[in-house]
């Protein structure tokens, strides 16, 4: 039953910065159906009182004792980068909030 | 950008009942960041409290700190708030090189602490109950600098600088349910509750607490809707509102700004607006788009964060006196008028007067000196300036006056020398000899030069008429360039004209 339609696959694929053609869009609506279709069957298995669940191991509470460890050395930090400038990570400006 | 046009204040409550909410991001103060062990620290060279984890290499795993779930569970009580039993972490997806994830860690559908409400007493004296939805725990972003353009803002900027030191900092954002009912005192209260928030985790200890270093940060909801009616109005979210007064006058600029449109039959726009300071005005940013869509889903390296009774119970009993308690009981301390009480709430001066306080200065004379002279000094510089003079400096100078060494004119000079950094009050006076002339032998030659000008206050004083000795006093101040210890002057003249 699922609601997968083109236009969801537009939209997500905007939002995920992916350009696609109208053949993908066709070929992913078909594929990310068969996909939500074969989850759903989970929920014929659980009930309203089943937890839900996060992780594949039940486990919680791993913490970590808030205690400084050594970084990264600016150089480093940056050697990865495609560009930079002033001991910072040089990015194309984009137009969005200030 | 274009000034709105807006409707007069009072029209505009006249017209429409109004609905704020705010969110509140609180940096805190732990040694560490959230997933990493970085240091968490202000002011460092850029990139070099980074790692794999807080720059998104690939691979890195992130572990969170438990000293910051800790402080969120204490910032939670301290609201009220339920604890969750089990919370999680969430990725928010968006794409903005803030952040080099392309998520921000956080938490969305089980966050760790939920329902509480907070008193917040306004300057009218009224306190309102503010309802917090949740505060729920997340990650801060990188900073970035815009470079190019005229204005060296976003719009024409050719490229942008990233630093990462902050990305991955310990937030806790606390956010209201819809405030209603504050009327005309919606922009006071805005303002009052954010303060509020701001004692209590600096009361808690787990926050610096300092605005202009955006430890506490706000975001104000405004909307509007005629009054009576259910639905309510479209909503702005104003950013970039970082100081308690901004965020006073950008709710009041709100108001008036979203009454004109409607009353002049327009639509108020859902979207993010941004305060600028030096216009008094928000300017429209970002409306709601798709890329508001964050696909927001469970952490998958992260397992639930699970506190047991025991914890937040040990938690609870280390929370210390809650604002209000506290101000009612340094009122009480203190002695202060309601209304010099106030006041001193509202100048955000409480805890300087209560370090100067606690360094040894009367109550009276540290309300004095912080309300008075600091706060006009304060006042003439640039804005929001604190003037850099510690607490205890305050109290040193107040009991130098107490004992007599230096009157009031000497003291201000000395402020001067102590806020130009050149040491503490004592050490100013004793450098500069700027101790008062109590010296009788200087004073009585002082004074003797001064009656051979005014031969008739002798006699004046000996009929009583004390206002006369003023004149000699004014006189010798004059000539000891304002340092004589005028009430022995006084009582130096009374035992002369006795004799
Ligand atoms: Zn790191």
């Amino acid at each position: 039953m699922s609601e997968i339609t083109p236009d969801l696959v537009r939209h997500l694929a905007g939002l995920a910065r992916i350009l696609v053609s109208d053949e993908e869009v066709e070929q992913f609506t078909k594929q990310l159906s068969l996909i939500a279709d074969s989850v759903a069957h989970v929920s014929k298995a659980i009930d309203a009182d089943t937890p839900s669940t996060s992780h594949p191991i039940a486990m919680a509470n791993v913490f970590r004792e808030d205690v400084v460890e050594p970084s990264l050395s600016q150089a480093e930090a940056l050697s990865g980068a495609p560009d930079s400038a002033e001991g910072r990570f040089k990015v194309n400006a984009i137009l969005d909030e200030e | 950008m274009a000034k709105a046009e807006l409707m007069n204040y009072e029209q505009a409550l006249e017209q429409f009942e109004v609905v704020i909410g705010l969110e509140v991001h609180v940096e805190l103060n732990t040694n560490t960041k959230m997933f990493c062990g970085c240091k968490n620290e202000f002011g460092n060279e850029p990139n070099t409290n980074v790692c794999p984890i807080c720059i998104a290499l690939p691979g890195a795993l992130p572990a969170v700190n438990k000293t910051a779930v800790e402080s969120s569970i204490k910032i939670g009580l301290a609201l009220g708030c339920e604890i969750a039993p089990t919370g999680r972490f969430a990725r928010k997806n968006y794409f903005y090189p803030d952040l080099a994830k392309n998520f921000q860690t956080s938490q969305y559908d089980e966050p760790i602490a939920f329902e509480g409400s907070l008193d917040v007493e306004v300057p009218s004296g009224k306190v309102h109950t503010v309802l917090i939805e949740r505060a729920h725990m997340e990650e801060d972003a990188g900073k970035l600098t815009h470079i190019g353009g005229s204005t060296g803002r976003i719009q024409g900027a050719e490229y942008s600088l990233v630093d990462y030191n902050r990305a991955g900092v310990p937030l806790v954002e606390i956010v209201t349910k819809p405030v209603y009912g504050a009327g005309a005192e919606a922009p006071e209260l805005a303002a009052a509750y954010v303060r509020s928030i701001r004692e209590i985790v600096k009361g808690l200890g787990v926050s610096d607490a300092r605005m202009e270093r955006g430890n506490v940060r706000c975001d104000a909801n405004v909307s509007l809707r005629k009054h009576g009616a259910e639905k309510l109005g479209t909503r702005t979210e104003t950013k970039n509102v970082n100081s308690l007064r901004s965020i006073e006058r950008a709710v009041r600029y709100e108001i008036q700004r979203q009454a004109h449109i409607l009353a002049n039959g327009g639509t108020i726009i859902q979207e993010t607006r941004h305060w600028h300071e030096d216009k008094g005005a928000t300017s429209a940013g970002r409306p709601k788009s798709d890329a508001d869509d964050y696909r927001y889903f469970p952490e998958p390296d992260l397992v639930p964060v699970q506190p047991s009774r025991e914890l937040i119970e040990a938690l609870r009993a280390t929370l210390p006196e809650k604002p209000a308690d506290r101000r009612k009981r340094l009122a009480g301390e203190w002695g202060f008028s309601e209304l010099e009480f106030r006041d001193v709430v509202n100048a955000d001066l409480l805890d300087q007067i209560e370090e100067t306080v606690t360094a040894g200065a009367k109550p009276q004379a540290a309300r004095k000196w912080w309300m008075g002279e600091l706060a006009r000094i304060a006042n003439e510089s640039e804005e929001g300036a604190v003037p850099n003079i510690t607490p205890a400096q305050v109290a040193e100078l107040a009991k130098l006056i107490e004992d007599g060494k230096i009157n009031d004119r000497l003291a201000r000079e000395v402020l001067g020398y102590v806020l130009a950094g050149e040491g503490s009050p004592a050490e100013i006076v004793a450098a500069r000899g700027l101790e008062v002339v109590s010296d009788d032998g200087a004073l009585i030659a002082a004074i003797e030069a001064a009656l051979a000008s005014q031969p008739d206050v002798i006699p004046a004083i000996r009929e009583g008429r004390m206002q006369a000795a003023g004149q000699v006093i004014g006189a010798v101040m004059k000539a000891m360039a304002g340092s004589a210890d005028a009430a022995r002057v006084r009582e130096l003249l009374i035992e002369m004209a006795n004799k």
